[in-house]
C-alpha cells in the first residue's frame, strides 16, 4: 500500500510557529516536518503546547508568527481545502451526545458530502466493534467506545492526514492497545497520522517522535535512535519506600540523578564511579537496565 | 448540506428533555395566565371610612362608593388616628374622612370638605385608588347639584360655567387590560424563542466542544449559524400562530388589521433578535455568561418596552434609551394592528427602526464572529 510513497516526502511542514496566550508562550518557533505515511508522535506532559500545535495545524486558531503547510496547502490561506482533507479528533469527546452512534456517523459523512458506504472499508474494523450499539446515544457509550466512534467519524471522509490529540487519555489499557492496533492498520492504508500523547510507552509505537516541553521540541528522531542516544548508564532499584530512598539517593554525592519510575527508582551515577550493584548505605540491589523514552525525556528536560 | 444540519438540529431539539416542553408550555402559560394576572385596573380596594357626620348625605355617599365595585368597606373608625391604624395593619388601603357638618355645610354653603388618604406603598394602587375615589365624589356632587338645584348655595343657576366631560375610549371601549396585554405578550414570546434559544444553543456547542469538531469540517460558518436559526424561526412562527389562536378562541380578540402585516413585521423582528442572540453568543464562552447577559437585556427591554408602563411617561433620558429597544417597536406594531387596525403605511417609522436594528445587529454579529475565530 505504501510503496508509492516509499521515499520520505513531507506531507506537513511548519516553519517557526509561535503562539502566545497573554504572557504564556505556548509555542516557541517550532519547525518540523512529517513524512507521508508515517505515524508521528508528539510526546510531552500536559501544558507543553501539544493541543495548541494541533489547533493551529487543523486551522482552528491562527499562529502569531510562522507558517505551516498541510498536504501542500497553507493553513491560513487555504484553510477551506485543508478542512476537506484532514481528520481531527480533539482530546475531549466532541461528537453529539444526544445523537445515536449511527446518526453521528451519518451526519459527519453527509457534511463531508459523502456516504458511510463509500469509505466503509476504512472504518469497518473499528465500526463493527461499536455497531451492536448503533442505536445508542453517543453520550451513553463507555470511554473506549466513544474513542472508536470519534475515530470512525474523523475517518469517514478518507482524510489524507489524521490529527489525534491525546486519543488514549482516560481510556483503559485494553482499549488503548486496541486503539493503537487500529492506527497501525490505518497507516497500512496510507494515512499519515499525527498523534499526541502524554504516555511515554506509546511513543515506541510511532515511526518518529518529537519530545515537546514548554512549546519547544527538545528532540526529534525515531524512538530507537532516541533511546540509543541515551548517554549514560541507567540503573534501577526496587523498594517499598520510594520517597525515603529517593531522598537518600539525591543526597548521595555519587548519584547524578534519581527519579521514581512506577515501583522502582531510576538512577544515574557520576562518571568517576562505576557501581557493582551495591551502594554503601543503601540496602537494596541496583540493576542495570535499558533506558526508555521517558528516561530520555527526563534527561532532556533537565537541561 | 444545510438540510442535514437542520435535520440534526430538529433531532436534537426533539430529544432535549426540556426545550420542547418549554416551547409548548411557555406560550400556553403566558397566554392563559399573564393577561389575567398582569392587570392594572384595580378592584376591591379596602376602604376605611371616618364618618363624623352620620347624616343622610354621608350615608348616601358611602353607599355610592361601595356600590361602584372598586371599593370594599372593611373598616369604620370614629377618628382619623384609628383609621390610620387599620392602614398600618393592612386592613385598609384608603381612608375617606367625612367632616362634622358635611350635610349642613353642603346645603347651607354648597361646599363641604372630605379628605382622602391613600396608602401609596404601591404607587399605582394608591394613585388609582384616590383618583377613583375623587371621581366618585365629583360624581356625587354633580348628582346633588342636579337634585337640589343650583340654588343650594344660593347662587343662581347657570352662572357657574361647567364642563361636562364624557370620555370616549377609542379602540378599547371597555378599557379591557387584556386587549392591551395580549399583543405585547406575543412579542415577548417571540423574543425568547427566536433570540435566546438559538444563541444558548450555539454557546452550549462551544461549551461541550462540538463546535470545534464542526469547525474542522468544510461546513461554512454561515451554514452552521443558519442551521441554528432556521428551526427556531419556524418554531417562532408556529408559536406566534398558536398565540393568535389562543387570543381568538379564549379571549375573542382578533386583530383588527391585516394578519399579513403582523407576520411581515414579525419576520423582520425575528432577524433583529436572532442577530442580537448571535452577538451575545459570540462574546460568551459559557452558558452561564450567555444566560446572565441575556437575562439582563431582556429585563431592561421588557421594562422599557411599554409593556406595562407607557414609554411616553418615562423621563426624557429613559425615552432616549427606549429608542434602542427593538421590543418597543414590535409591541407598538402589534398593538396598532391588533387594536387600531393600522396598515403598513402608518407604521413606517417602526419598519425603518426594525430594519436598522436587523442590519446593524447582524453586521456586528458577523464581524465579531470573524474576529473571534
Amino acid at each position: 500500500m505504501e510503496t508509492k510513497n516509499k521515499t520520505p516526502f513531507p506531507i506537513l511542514h511548519s516553519h517557526l510557529l509561535s503562539k502566545s496566550y497573554g504572557s504564556v508562550q505556548a509555542l516557541k518557533n517550532l519547525s518540523f516536518e512529517v513524512n507521508r505515511g508515517e505515524i508521528y508522535g508528539i510526546i510531552g506532559p500536559d501544558g507543553a503546547g501539544k493541543t495548541t500545535l494541533f489547533r493551529i495545524l487543523t486551522t482552528l486558531i491562527l499562529a502569531d508568527k510562522g507558517t505551516a503547510v498541510v498536504d501542500g496547502l497553507d493553513v491560513v490561506k487555504d484553510y477551506k481545502q485543508i478542512r476537506d482533507r484532514i481528520g481531527y479528533m480533539p482530546g475531549k469527546f466532541s461528537l453529539y451526545q444526544d445523537l445515536t452512534v449511527e446518526e453521528n456517523l451519518r451526519f459527519f459523512a453527509s457534511i463531508y458530502r459523502t456516504r458511510i458506504e463509500e469509505n466503509y472499508y476504512l472504518i469497518e474494523e473499528i465500526y463493527k466493534q461499536i455497531e451492536p450499539f448503533k442505536n445508542r446515544r453517543a453520550g451513553k457509550l463507555s470511554g473506549g467506545m466513544k474513542q472508536k466512534l470519534a475515530l470512525s467519524c474523523a475517518l469517514i471522509h478518507k482524510p489524507t492526514i489524521l490529527f489525534l490529540d491525546e486519543p488514549t487519555t482516560g481510556v483503559d489499557p485494553i482499549s488503548r492497545k486496541e486503539f493503537w492496533d487500529m492506527l497501525m492498520r490505518l497507516k497500512a492504508q496510507g494515512i499519515t497520522i499525527l498523534v499526541s500523547t502524554p504516555y511515554m510507552d506509546e511513543a515506541t509505537l510511532c515511526d518518529r517522535i518529537a519530545l515537546i516541553l514548554d512549546g519547544e521540541f527538545m528532540q526529534v528522531d525515531t524512538p530507537q535512535n532516541i533511546i540509543a542516544g541515551y548517554p549514560e548508564t541507567l540503573w534501577a532499584v526496587q523498594t517499598d519506600h520510594i520517597p525515603r530512598l529517593l531522598k537518600e539517593l539525591r543526597n548521595n554525592p555519587l548519584v547524578h540523578s534519581a527519579y521514581s519510575f512506577g515501583e522502582s527508582i531510576h538512577v544515574t551515577f557520576n562518571k568517576e564511579w562505576t557501581p557493582n550493584g551495591q551502594l554503601s548505605g543503601i540496602d537494596y540491589p541496583f540493576e542495570k537496565i535499558q533506558p526508555t523514552v521517558e528516561d530520555c525525556f527526563m534527561l532532556l528536560s533537565k537541561k | 448540506m444545510l438540510q442535514f444540519l437542520i435535520e440534526k438540529e430538529f433531532k436534537q431539539i426533539v430529544r432535549n428533555s426540556f426545550v420542547p416542553k418549554m416551547i409548548v408550555g411557555m406560550p400556553l402559560l403566558m397566554m392563559l395566565v399573564l393577561p389575567w394576572a398582569a392587570n392594572q385596573s384595580i378592584k376591591g380596594l379596602k376602604l376605611s371610612v371616618v364618618d363624623k357626620d352620620h347624616s343622610t348625605f354621608s350615608e348616601q355617599l358611602i353607599y355610592k362608593i361601595t356600590s361602584s365595585g372598586y371599593f370594599q368597606l372593611t373598616d369604620v373608625s370614629p377618628t382619623h388616628t384609628l383609621a390610620m391604624k387599620s392602614i398600618e395593619s393592612g386592613d385598609a388601603d384608603i381612608i375617606l374622612e367625612i367632616q362634622d357638618d358635611f350635610e349642613k355645610n353642603l346645603i347651607r354653603e354648597g361646599l363641604a370638605h372630605t379628605m382622602i388618604s391613600a396608602n401609596s406603598v404601591n404607587g399605582i394602587k394608591g394613585g388609582l385608588g384616590s383618583s377613583y375615589l375623587s371621581s366618585i365624589l365629583i360624581d356625587y356632587a354633580e348628582e346633588l347639584r342636579e337634585t337640589y338645584g343650583q340654588s343650594a348655595g344660593g347662587v343662581p343657576a347657570g352662572s357657574i360655567p361647567q364642563f361636562n366631560i364624557i370620555p370616549q375610549y377609542k379602540f378599547n371601549p371597555h378599557l379591557d387590560y387584556k386587549v392591551f396585554m395580549i399583543p405585547a405578550i406575543m412579542v415577548m414570546l417571540l423574543t425568547i424563542i427566536t433570540g435566546f434559544l438559538p444563541a444558548l444553543n450555539i454557546v452550549s456547542e462551544k461549551e461541550i466542544g462540538t463546535i470545534e469538531q464542526m469547525n474542522v469540517t468544510p461546513v461554512k460558518k454561515l451554514m452552521f449559524v443558519l442551521a441554528k436559526l432556521i428551526p427556531y424561526w419556524i418554531i417562532g412562527f408556529i408559536v406566534l400562530s398558536i398565540c393568535m389562536g389562543i387570543a381568538a378562541l379564549v379571549y375573542g380578540i382578533f386583530p383588527v388589521g391585516n394578519l399579513f402585516t403582523i407576520y411581515f413585521f414579525a419576520s423582520i423582528y425575528i432577524l433583529v433578535v436572532s442577530g442580537f442572540g448571535l452577538l451575545i453568543s459570540n462574546y460568551s464562552n459559557t452558558m452561564q455568561q450567555a444566560t446572565f447577559v441575556m437575562f439582563f437585556f431582556i429585563m431592561v427591554f421588557i421594562l422599557m418596552s411599554g409593556l406595562l408602563t407607557p414609554v411616553a411617561s418615562m423621563p426624557d433620558w429613559a425615552q432616549k434609551i427606549a429608542l434602542f429597544n427593538p421590543l418597543k417597536y414590535l409591541m407598538q406594531v402589534m398593538r396598532m394592528v391588533y387594536m387600531k387596525g393600522s396598515a403598513f403605511g402608518e407604521m413606517t417609522p417602526q419598519f425603518f427602526a426594525l430594519c436598522a436594528f436587523a442590519i446593524g445587529l447582524n453586521v456586528w454579529a458577523v464581524v465579531s464572529y470573524r474576529k473571534s475565530s
